[in-house]
């Protein structure tokens, strides 16, 4: 199976029915597969802190949302994250494409990628890297804690666990 | 008219319906004239009404009102699009285009110069904008309503705020009330 299918698989297995997602490269199968699936209303945003209202509004509407994003929209979000989602106390699964880590081919992205965990420890937001394949296996057990504490949890997902890059 | 004579006037619509209200002095205004559990005002994150209450429009049947204003959605031109092209019937966005950032001291916005929302919104693939004045705003809402019809409502009206308390009702509470009113 792939990681794509089985990622999302794990979304449907616990009630996400909206998705929202602004795209990267490395989340390009996740996207392609969130879409695919009957089960979940997909509706792509123009930007991240947008995309989080799409979710809180379908979170008081009976619907479990995620959000599917690039690390650097860490720094569109963190009014948001703060006064929205946290405030109101929310769930909200932000699974995050971590550009600017190892393998990554582009200066410009670990410029982002250095405060990527430092944000995410300010705004004490609890924090998953999946850097192995095998650190997929957590997802599920992630969202159902998501869900639990109603808190907005990231899951960064490095170049290593999407297997590079191939011949960029 | 000003906002505030505005949502008192258009207050008895607005009583049985779940409103998503804008930050700042419209949450004040619409919690002093008429505080219902199926108001979620917005404490904080200006720009994001239209998006919350799409959100919560597409996740279930009833009927959604935004209050949002033009400095809000200028915030968040993006919403625009994203309305156009997943706007269910349930949706009512309600613009009220008073050319001013009103809760920060009337600065003008470019509403109030050239820019034109409603074309912005027909352009951005919004099906149904209509642009009424402030005195037709009960009747265009309850039209919209009738119709059935995902609207984008822009209210031109006069710069100006009511002078209200801010809301001192903890998030999780108005949160926790709203959930409830949308799922009874």
């Amino acid at each position: 199976m792939s990681i794509s299918k089985k990622i999302v698989d794990d979304f449907v297995a616990n009630d996400v029915s909206f998705i929202t997602t602004v795209p990267c490269k490395q989340l390009a199968g996740v996207i392609d597969e969130v879409e695919a699936r009957p089960e979940i209303f997909h509706i792509p945003s123009n930007k991240e802190d947008e995309g989080m209202g799409l979710c809180a509004g379908a979170w008081m509407g009976g619907k479990r949302p995620a959000i599917i994003m690039q690390n650097t929209a860490i720094g569109v979000t963190i009014n948001t994250l703060a006064t929205l989602t946290q405030y109101y106390r929310m769930p909200l699964p932000i699974l995050i494409s971590y550009r600017g880590e190892l393998r990554e081919p582009v200066a410009c992205q670990v410029e982002m990628a250095v405060h990527t965990k430092a944000l995410l420890n300010q705004m004490l937001i609890p924090t998953y890297h999946f850097h192995k394949e095998s650190d997929a296996d957590e997802l599920d057990a992630i969202l159902k804690y998501t869900f639990m504490c109603n808190k907005p949890v990231a899951i960064l997902t490095d170049a290593s666990f999407w297997g590079g890059y191939g011949d960029q | 008219m000003i906002r505030s004579e505005i949502l008192k006037e258009i207050a008895p619509i607005l009583r049985d319906q779940l409103v998503v209200c804008n930050i700042g002095i419209p949450s004040q205004e619409l919690h002093a004239i008429d505080d219902q559990p199926t108001n979620f005002y917005m404490l904080g994150t200006m720009g994001l009404a239209s998006s919350i209450g799409l959100g919560l429009a597409i996740a279930q049947p009833k009927p959604v009102i935004v209050i949002d204003g033009d400095g809000s959605v200028l915030t968040n031109l993006g919403t625009l699009p994203t309305i156009g092209n997943n706007c269910p019937d349930n949706y009512i966005l309600m613009i009220v285009d008073n050319g001013s950032y009103g809760s920060t001291g009337d600065q003008p916005t470019y509403t109030g110069k050239k820019t034109d929302l409603a074309g912005m919104a027909r352009a951005a693939g919004c099906d149904n904008v209509v642009e009424v004045q402030d005195v037709d705003t009960g009747e265009a809402l309850q039209a919209a309503l009738d119709s059935g019809k995902g609207t984008v409502m822009i209210v031109k009206c006069d710069s100006g705020n009511a002078k209200n308390p801010v809301i001192t009702m903890d998030p999780v509470i108005i949160r926790d009330r709203f959930m409830k009113a949308v799922a009874s």
